[in-house]
């Protein structure tokens, strides 16, 4: 990528947090909270769009941007005061700029008309001034005076002979010198143009001791010999115009060129309305000043996280020999260790917390989601944001887009009942979607509730029958049926609608959630509305795992996916085909896979009854018992991934390090539980024998 | 001949595009967010030789900025170019007025960027 | 132009391994430790010697002698790994001892002699010949590039 492209990636990055801080500070607008600087906030945050999309030719973005800045310019100049309708105006320019954006991101382009409706809106706002196009504009219209020359021989072909140039005369004011211009530079910039004879007037100069350095006492008469534009020259002089005299003359022998108009600097696609006066209180003093951030490469903040992992294990070692060593718990080393340890613990808490931002950047996207779905589903919807600042990993937080809107498209769809419906139950006809966060037990809670009719269970069985996911006959509790919409394949097109099928079911969300290391729960009452809680690491790069010993190795197995471990007996182990065998987990079989085998790792437990069996679980593969030698214990393990200078292995998700120093593999669940599966246990052979060998 | 130029702006894409042009025609580039963060980084920086600045920044916009600069008697006589648009010739001339050295007008071609710098800086 | 090429000095680490010496471009070589016990790695070559923890990072170990394909080196605390970084990619090479470090003008380098064509001769660089030893040249970006090819394969 060349690096106006990396500046180009940079500008839709930072389109996309301005369009977040004017969304933010347009809804502020709307609930009446905003103050001067919000409104300078969210008029800065659309000019610099427009700024942008100037630099990388995005006419049609800038067009619009213009109207809508103009609009902005209005309001905080106080010429507009906005009142409940135009902020609506406000809020879906908003969304018409971002998808402007958009379009210019992905290339494509939008509809001719996109977004005309609200044009013409805001330039009834702007009281039609955002129409009038002030053609060709001149750049330097309130700065430059051209200076009137006499051209009577403007007929002279180029390249004349003799002598063509011009006969400059400047002499500065002081306030060039105050504005920190240098004659001298100027004169110079006049030598790049063509040979100069300069001729200084020292007339003016007084005594020395009457010197006043504020002032100018010298002035210069430059001929410069070359055939170049006259807009060259004044082009020279172009700071300093207002600040000095100027007389720019042809020389005796005339050169051909004549002024030549001023180049138009901004794309001509790009209208330009005037500016209003703006209002002289305008900057006032911001209410307050921005938290001070920085922007890091998330590979410094890796490694960073990696040295200070390092740092807690070579501490433990430490410790661990000192231990050994004899010395007494009280003995100044001992103190010195212990002190250390706990500034280390800080240290790592600190340097990952590096790595989190706060939830806000999802959830400022819905408030626009809601907006639209409420408009398509006819429903009138209150959106309520909670716990926004809360922190997590910037990687969960990337990842936790698609499933909150998938989320939150299904609380408006199938959440809340018609607004006839509403009314007809004795509810309010809005009807109400929260999105919260919090932090609890190191973990953080996002919920997605409505106060809607409540997950229709009737309907939802009746569905599962149909798909042939449950028998007509199974008996289930609530929460069993409410979990049925996770089942893949039940959101199939009998029940898509405009809203919420985009293909993807609740499956989909519930995969994304746990590739995330999260839980999803759902809580729902009839009548009363529906609560969906994600439980989610606070950062991917822990993961909390149970340490097992295969052969002389450890290995290491994520917590989420282990159901149960147990001591297998010998009559629960059936031997199945040529080589397999199942394990009689209370009425189920369940493939046995001995991980030593599988992996290759010389001198682990020949037989399974002599160690421990993890049964395991991956969505949508269903289970598998794992045969261990031995379970070492349970621990949060930072994850390193090896893929980068090595490759991927199959049965292997990623490594650790662990107290000793040493790697540990962390075991791929879903991949073996797939593989396994695949490979040798079809389902209908497991229950076939299971039928054969069951009870 | 390179030189010490402080970028004042507050949109990221502009003071990359700045970046990119500066440091390619031999320059030192050392930016801030917003005119406060210009004052501090002037303190900070006693070298530098040319400040490019926007106008419209959250707390402490390009006016005051430049006001600021202009009192300041360590860096009353560093040059100062004003990025503005072409739409915006009145507030070119208040930071004319302000004591701005010259201008440029966004977007900007590198070439004129560079020029104009030349035009400013010893 | 060529002149200015061949006049270029170029600065090599020399190591041992099987009684053969070989250079590395030092511009490829990121630090030398000791040898420690691997974690092995599944489903992998044996010259793959598994992976180690070098502060935080867990890197791959190949034993160069055996990528060679002569036989498993007996690796015991006196061994050494030299760490490669290639780009995005750090690896571990297993060798006996560093000797040297070597100078040489790119003049100096001589191409592969065809007779001594074999597995190795897929990673050679070149020859360079200092009074009465000759230190063959390895590519360790090819050496690196295979690695992960192989061990694809395997």
């Amino acid at each position: 990528m060349d690096s106006m492209e990396v500046i180009r990636q940079g500008y839709f990055q930072e389109c996309e947090e301005l369009l977040l801080a004017m969304e933010e500070g347009l809804i502020a607008m709307e609930s009446g909270e905003a103050d001067a600087e919000t409104i300078n906030a969210v008029f800065r945050a659309v000019h610099s769009i427009k700024g942008g999309g100037g630099a990388f030719g995005l006419s049609h973005l800038v067009k619009f941007a213009h109207g809508f800045e103009t609009v902005l310019d209005h309001v905080r100049s106080g010429v507009l005061t906005p009142e409940a309708d135009s902020i609506k105006i406000l809020l879906r320019a908003g969304d018409v700029l971002a998808d402007h954006v958009n379009a210019a991101r992905s290339g494509r382009a939008l509809a001719a008309d996109h977004g005309d409706d609200t044009v013409a809106d805001l330039a009834a706002l702007a009281g039609g001034e955002a129409e009038e196009e002030e053609e060709g504009g001149d750049p330097f219209a309130s700065s430059f005076t051209p200076l009137r020359l006499d051209l009577d021989d403007d007929t002279s072909t180029p390249g004349t002979p003799g002598m063509p140039g011009w006969r400059i005369l400047f002499r500065p004011t002081g306030r060039l010198y105050a504005k920190a211009n240098e004659p001298f530079l100027i004169l110079r910039e006049l030598e790049s143009l063509g040979p100069c004879e300069v001729e200084a007037d020292l007339s003016a100069l007084p005594p020395l001791a009457d010197f006043d350095t504020d002032r100018s006492y010298l002035g210069w008469t430059i001929r410069l010999m070359a055939d170049v534009p006259r807009a060259a020259v004044e082009e020279v002089f172009e700071f300093v115009v207002d600040d000095c005299v100027l007389e720019i003359e042809l020389l005796a022998d005339p050169v051909a060129d004549i002024e030549l108009p001023l180049p138009a600097m901004a794309p001509q696609d790009a209208p330009e309305a005037p500016q209003t006066p703006e209002a002289p209180d305008k900057q006032a003093a911001p209410a307050e000043a921005p938290k001070q951030t920085i922007r890091v490469d998330l590979d410094k903040v890796d490694r960073l996280v990696n040295l200070v992992g390092e740092l807690v294990i070579t501490q433990a070692m430490l410790t661990q020999r000192v231990t050994e060593s004899g010395l007494a718990r009280t003995s100044l080393v001992s103190n010195g260790l212990a002190e250390l340890e706990h500034l280390l613990r800080d240290l790592q808490e600190g340097v990952m917390a590096i790595r989190t931002q706060p939830v806000k950047s999802v959830f400022q996207r819905m408030p626009r989601l809601v907006r639209e779905l409420s408009v398509q589903t006819e429903k009138q919807v209150h959106l309520v944001l909670e716990g926004e600042a809360t922190e997590v990993d910037k990687t969960v937080i990337e990842r936790l887009g698609e499933p909150l809107t998938h989320m939150i498209r299904n609380a408006v769809d199938h959440g809340l009942e018609a607004t006839a419906a509403r009314i007809a139950a004795g509810k309010p006809a809005e009807g109400t979607v929260k999105l919260s966060a919090e932090h609890r037990g190191g973990r953080i809670v996002i919920e997605v509730s409505d106060n809607g009719g409540g997950i229709n269970r009737a309907r939802v069985r009746e569905k599962a029958v149909e798909k042939g996911l449950i028998s007509a006959a199974a008996v289930l509790t609530d929460e069993e049926t409410d979990n049925l919409i996770f089942k893949p394949g039940f959101s199939t097109a009998s029940q898509v609608s405009n809203i919420s099928g985009r293909g993807v079911g609740m499956d989909v969300v519930r995969r994304s959630i746990q590739d995330l290391g999260g839980r999803i729960v759902i809580n729902s009452v009839p009548g009363q509305g529906s609560r969906f809680s994600l439980t989610l690491p606070l950062t991917l790069a822990v993961l909390d795992g149970m340490v097992v010993a295969v052969g002389g190795q450890t290995f290491v197995l994520p917590l989420t996916h282990i159901v149960e471990s147990l001591k297998p007996r010998e009559q629960d182990i059936r031997p199945f085909g040529r080589d397999r065998s199942l394990l009689k987990v209370r009425d189920a079989y369940v493939p046995l896979v001995k991980v030593g085998a599988l992996l290759g790792v010389p001198g682990s437990q020949p037989d399974a009854a002599g160690g421990v069996v993890i049964l395991v679980e991956s969505e949508g593969s269903g289970r598998l018992a794992l045969a261990v030698d031995q379970i070492l214990g349970q621990r949060q393990v930072v994850i390193k991934s090896f893929e980068a200078n090595y490759r991927n292995i199959d049965g292997i998700a990623a490594a650790t390090i662990l107290g000793d120093g040493r790697v540990a593999l962390i075991l791929d669940v879903d991949g073996i539980v797939s593989r396994c599966r695949a490979d040798a246990c079809h389902n209908e052979d497991i229950e076939l024998a299971a039928t054969g060998t069951g009870p | 001949m390179g030189k010490t130029i402080l970028t004042v702006d507050d949109s990221r894409t502009m003071r990359n595009m700045l970046v990119m042009a500066l440091t390619n025609a031999g320059h030192t580039v050392v930016q801030a967010e917003d005119g406060m963060h210009g004052v501090e980084m002037l303190a900070q920086n006693p070298g530098i030789d040319v400040i490019i600045t926007d106008i419209n920044m959250p707390r402490m916009d390009g006016y005051m900025f430049i006001d600021h600069v202009r009192r300041d008697p360590q860096a009353r006589t560093t040059p100062i170019l004003v990025l503005t648009t072409e739409s915006e010739p009145a507030k070119k001339q208040r930071a004319r007025d302000a004591g701005a050295t010259g201008w440029i007008v966004k977007p900007f071609d590198a070439e004129k960027l560079v020029a104009a710098v030349r035009r400013i800086a010893p | 132009m060529s002149d200015t090429i061949d006049e270029m000095r170029l600065q090599f680490i020399t190591f041992l391994t099987g009684e053969q010496e070989y250079g590395a471009n030092i511009m490829t070589i990121r630090e030398i430790r000791g040898w420690t016990e691997t974690t092995p790695l599944p489903h992998s070559p044996d010259y793959v010697r598994g992976v180690i923890n070098l502060r935080g990072v867990v890197l791959p170990v190949v034993d160069l002698k055996a990528r060679l394909g002569r036989g498993l080196t007996a690796a015991n605390p006196k061994h050494v790994i030299i760490v490669v970084n290639m780009g995005a990619r750090t690896l571990g090479l297993l060798v006996d001892a560093v000797s040297d470090i070597l100078t040489a003008k790119a003049a100096e380098i001589q191409p592969t002699p065809d007779l001594a064509r074999d597995t190795q001769s897929d990673f050679v660089e070149g020859i360079v010949v200092l009074d009465q030893r000759m230190v063959t040249l390895l590519s360790m970006e090819k050496l690196a590039q295979s690695f992960a090819g192989a061990a694809e394969a395997a």
